[in-house]
């Protein structure tokens, strides 16, 4: 197939893709969407301070050293107040995590059991500064928040752009599929002088691309200042996978698209695939949370080791090498969905 | 393929002529002979119509000749080549127009056959005129989906001619159109085949392919039942001619009694009078000053079709 002919092609299907308002919402307003509420509700979620009035003076924090200091208002938010019965009161209904007060030498902290865990940072970073050491206790605090526990954001923009790229990707080759089959666009393309595997190449070629603009939306959004995403340094090995992550889904799409015989059939089928998977294959809540044996089984579902990669090269920081087996993963899955499809493919509704 | 082009150069002048030739055609799926024994020539420049009921074969003839199935049985040259498998040179020769649904969702007119235009090289400017051969400039910018029925249709006619075809294939082309549609496309379809085109058409519309068809083939159950002009087939089947006047003017008895009448029929508002020689007739009727209201109706192609393939609904 000439260039003219191709470039033609590909325009006229992503302009469909562009101009079709439904598949727009499901394939990427929806899970922007996702990204904005979940990124935004959970924000503060794992890094907020612990709230802590100082009643009277606290020499223990008032003349700690500046780099101590810095540690302490990273982990605290401090309130000051000279009345210790209504400290007392505002701990016990929870509104503060602790009341800290000092007489001489002696450091008294009334801590609540509402929040245990600020109720622990407040204690870990008192006893620290007890011992006279406190810079690097802070920086071993400080660590457990940051790195082991992912902000939100971190998992969520993988996770939900997974989605997106999955939904986008099965619809638009399903859907395309049994339309063109059902109309006739099909058997019109046959009788023009063009390779039919350039008519698909072209297809390909339109969902690639809108899965990059995906992408780039994605981390757009998720980058600004707002959700604070940090990319890690080999970001850009998440393209390869996206589009490997592409390949296979569409061979899905395309392998529901030679099976259904209806666009609402279709349609249905695909549905009951994304949700699934993107709810198995981690794009909603991490996995570590299930059970083991819902982990295995979800390493069928392609979007699975797409969402595990694209969090490793995104946010976790890893090297471009270790989304190698990932991407054999999608392109060998991509490969034979293909092949079925092709075995079950009609050109025509009869 | 080297063996078939040949073969087609060396035959006499009155072959070559011939846009299509099929011999023996025969399809089956399953139990059904969906095409048994088809054998018909259309010669370069003709309009050619191939009428029939649902499920005569139709549309799997077609769609052999097209290079969209292979046979089973038969022989079927285009231009001289062999439809299937599918090759370049031939698909450059053909359009087809299909359904008016066959087209890429969401896109305007002008974008459509675009489209269309460069899957065979065209320019756009050239796709844009092909637009208004068509009368759609006015709607050029217009989704397809927004389209009227005939524009559809029009539109789906122009994507067949983008690429200024030899032999088009018109596939119930004024189906679900109103009456001005129809014959604002019945003018089109002229103007394409005057241009030197030749145009094979199905339909279901007996007016239609009275007058625009050059040569109709009447099929049902696979077969090709009669072929011939529109005319000659309506000649051949030899049906009265249907004489009607006022009533009242004659009374039934005494127009029995007029010469070469078959049969006579009042219901109240006409009376009519079946006779195979209307001439003696008209002049008797002239005779008796009973020619009021006068409408002579000779048989149709569509009495034609209902002779061969029987008048009974078939569900």
């Amino acid at each position: 197939m000439n260039v003219t002919a191709f470039r033609s092609l590909v325009r006229a299907m992503f302009l469909g893709f562009v101009r079709d308002r439904r598949a727009l919402v499901f394939t990427v307003l929806f899970p922007l969407f996702f990204l904005l509420l979940f990124g935004g509700l959970f924000k503060n979620q794992s890094t907020s301070k612990a709230d802590v009035l100082l009643v009277g003076n606290v020499a223990a924090i008032d003349q700690a050293p500046p780099q101590a200091r810095a540690g302490i208002d990273s982990l605290l938010k401090i309130t000051r107040t000279n009345d210790p019965s209504a400290a007392a009161e505002k701990v016990r209904k929870g509104d503060y995590a602790a009341a800290i007060s000092q007489r001489g030498g002696q450091v008294v902290i009334e801590y609540s059991a509402a929040d245990q865990v600020k109720s622990q940072i407040v204690q870990g970073v008192m006893q620290e500064l007890s011992r006279g050491n406190a810079r690097p206790a802070f920086q071993i605090s400080a660590k457990r928040v940051e790195d082991e526990s992912l902000k939100p954001i971190q998992f969520y923009t993988p996770g939900l752009l997974g989605w997106a790229i999955a939904s986008a990707a099965m619809f638009g080759a399903s859907a395309t599929l049994v339309t063109w089959r059902t109309k006739g666009t099909l058997r019109r393309i046959r009788l023009a002088p063009v390779a039919t595997t350039g008519v698909f190449g072209a297809r390909i070629g339109v969902s690639l691309g809108i899965a990059l603009v995906q992408m780039a939306l994605f981390i757009g959004v998720a980058t600004t200042s707002f959700f604070g995403l940090q990319l890690s340094h080999y970001w850009w090995m998440a393209i390869p996978l996206v589009l490997a992550g592409t390949l296979a889904f569409l061979s899905i799409g395309l392998l529901i698209g030679a099976w259904a015989t209806t666009q609402e059939s279709a349609q249905t089928i695909t549905q009951l695939v994304v949700l699934p998977m993107a709810f198995l294959g981690g794009s909603f809540f991490p996995l570590d949370i299930t059970p083991t044996w819902l982990q295995v089984t979800a390493n069928i579902f392609p979007l699975k080791h797409l969402n595990a990669a694209m969090l490793n090269v995104m946010v976790r920081g890893e090297g471009p090498a270790s989304v190698l087996p990932q991407i054999g993963i999608l392109l060998g899955f991509a490969l034979v969905a293909s092949l079925v499809a092709a075995r079950i493919f009609r050109w025509d509704a009869t | 393929m080297e063996g078939r082009i040949s073969l087609s150069a060396t035959p006499s002048v009155a072959v070559m002529a011939e846009t299509i030739v099929v011999t023996g055609l025969r399809k089956t799926y399953g139990d059904v002979h969906a095409v048994d024994g088809v054998s018909l020539e259309v010669p370069q420049g003709e309009f050619f119509g191939i009428l029939g009921p649902n499920g005569a074969g139709k549309t799997t003839t077609l769609e052999i000749i097209e290079g969209l199935r292979e046979p089973d049985e038969g022989d079927v040259t285009v231009f001289g080549m062999s439809p299937w498998p599918r090759k370049y040179p031939l698909l450059r020769k053909i359009g087809v127009q299909l359904q008016a649904s066959s087209f890429f969702e969401r896109l305007t007119a002008r974008e459509q056959i675009q489209t269309f235009g460069a899957l065979y090289g065209v320019s756009a400017r050239k796709a844009d005129d092909m637009l208004e051969v068509v009368g759609l400039m006015d709607k050029a910018d217009t989704r397809v989906e927004q389209l009227s029925g005939g524009q559809a249709q029009r539109l789906s006619i122009a994507c067949a001619l983008v690429h200024d075809p030899e032999l088009v294939f018109l596939d119930e082309p004024s189906a679900a159109l109103d009456p001005q549609a129809r014959r604002n496309l019945w003018d089109v379809l002229r103007e394409i085949n005057t241009e030197g085109r030749t145009i094979v058409l199905t339909t279901h519309y007996m007016d239609e392919a009275e007058t625009l068809c050059e040569r109709v083939a009447i099929m049902d159950r696979g077969k090709i039942l009669r072929m011939g002009a529109p005319a000659v087939l309506v000649r051949d089947l030899d049906a009265p001619v249907r004489i009607s006047v006022e009533s009242g003017i004659l009374p039934a008895d005494q127009a029995h009694a007029l010469p070469g009448v078959e049969k006579v029929s009042d219901d109240g508002v006409s009376l009519v009078i079946a006779t195979r020689d209307a001439s003696a007739v008209i002049a008797a009727l002239a005779d008796r000053n009973a020619l009021n209201g006068v409408q002579v109706k000779g048989a149709t192609l569509e009495d034609v079709f209902l002779e061969l393939t029987g008048r009974e609904y078939r569900a």
